[in-house]
């Protein structure tokens, strides 16, 4: 696991130095754990609310996107309709608009290209793309991606075709070990005084919404805490 | 078609949109420097929000205090003591799975 070394950047146009597809894939390595094994749990809970075996993982390798697709499982399960499904996940990775536009300098090439390379953005692997300076590493989030996208979707055909034979991912705390990554990966962001209100900003506004709000929402409306960023540019 | 594969299909290509979205609007050029400082603060807007709804989110919306929190402390003394990310995951699985153990 490479350890995020935490350095200052004299200006945030500075290179950072030559991080590999391979980084990336280490860097998301743990995780990839906790992706595999909740993975799993999606494949039989998909399975028990009546998806089938292919639907779930033909989801996993289009959608990639874990939240959304606990939230359509569910409600088809329950039987809460097909347009209450659709809603829920599209509002549930509305968060993705916000995200990669936080990510979209680091893209390159083609149209074709950048909406490829864009897929393997979930909140994990841009986690660990993030740089000190606030901006994403292209080559980071592409590894990260790739090896998150294969843990998914290989613990989605396990619980789809086997699930009768693995522990739950909650039993095993696995479900506390996504704040903390995305702690871990806030706190060198947070050295810098304007991003650390940023933060505490976002933080607030989901507090406040969380109660009133479906889930996704109050991520989304937590990104205005950005703005902060804009008043505070000289 | 059934309603599983309309939401398998639909779903998928809204997540494709979403995802792509930005690294099609900001293609080729650099935003405004405003824009620019906005964007780099993002990133920790976006974080901290994902650590609350992650640590404290009820599965239909609304707050569930669990074992969770627990994990998230366990998490942050360690960042405090400056371990690595792998020790401050598994710091939190494993308070978590403790915790719900005993209780």
């Amino acid at each position: 696991m490479a350890r995020r070394t935490v350095r200052r950047l004299p200006d945030a146009q500075a290179p950072e130095p030559g991080r590999t597809y391979l980084d990336g894939v280490r860097a998301a390595a743990p995780i990839g754990v906790a992706a595999l094994a909740f993975g799993v749990s999606f494949g039989v809970l998909a399975r028990a609310a009546g998806m089938g075996r292919v639907a779930p993982v033909v989801m996993s390798v289009t959608t990639f996107a874990g939240s959304a697709q606990f939230a359509v499982a569910s409600i088809l399960g329950a039987g809460g309709g097909l347009v209450t499904a659709i809603v829920a996940a599209v509002l549930l990775n509305l968060r993705y608009g916000p995200i990669g536009l936080s990510a979209a300098t680091a893209f390159e090439g083609p149209w074709w290209r950048r909406v490829l390379t864009a897929q393997m953005i979930v909140d994990e692997s841009w986690a660990v793309a993030q740089r000190d300076d606030g901006r994403i590493d292209r080559h980071l989030l592409i590894g990260a991606g790739l090896l998150l996208l294969v843990c998914w979707t290989a613990g989605t055909a396990i619980g789809a075709f086997a699930g009768d034979l693995v522990a739950d991912p909650e039993s095993l705390g696995l479900d506390a070990a996504f704040p903390a990554l995305f702690l871990a990966l806030l706190w060198p962001q947070v050295r810098e005084r304007s991003r650390l209100l940023a933060a505490l900003g976002g933080a607030a506004i989901a507090l406040v919404l969380m109660p009133f709000t479906g889930p996704g929402v109050p991520i989304v409306a937590a990104s205005l805490a950005c703005l902060i960023g804009a008043r505070r540019q000289p | 078609m059934s309603a599983v594969w309309i939401s398998v299909i639909v779903v998928g290509l809204a997540t494709i949109a979403i995802k792509a979205a930005g690294p099609l609007l900001l293609a080729r050029r650099s935003p405004p420097p405003r824009a620019q400082a906005a964007l780099e603060h993002l990133a920790p807007a976006l974080l901290a929000a994902l650590v609350v709804t992650q640590a404290l989110g009820g599965p239909d919306g609304g707050f569930a205090v669990d074992a969770r929190l627990a994990g998230l402390a366990a998490g942050a003394a360690a960042l405090l003591l400056r371990a690595p990310l792998l020790v401050v995951i598994t710091a939190a699985a494993v308070t978590a799975a403790l915790v719900r153990l005993v209780g």
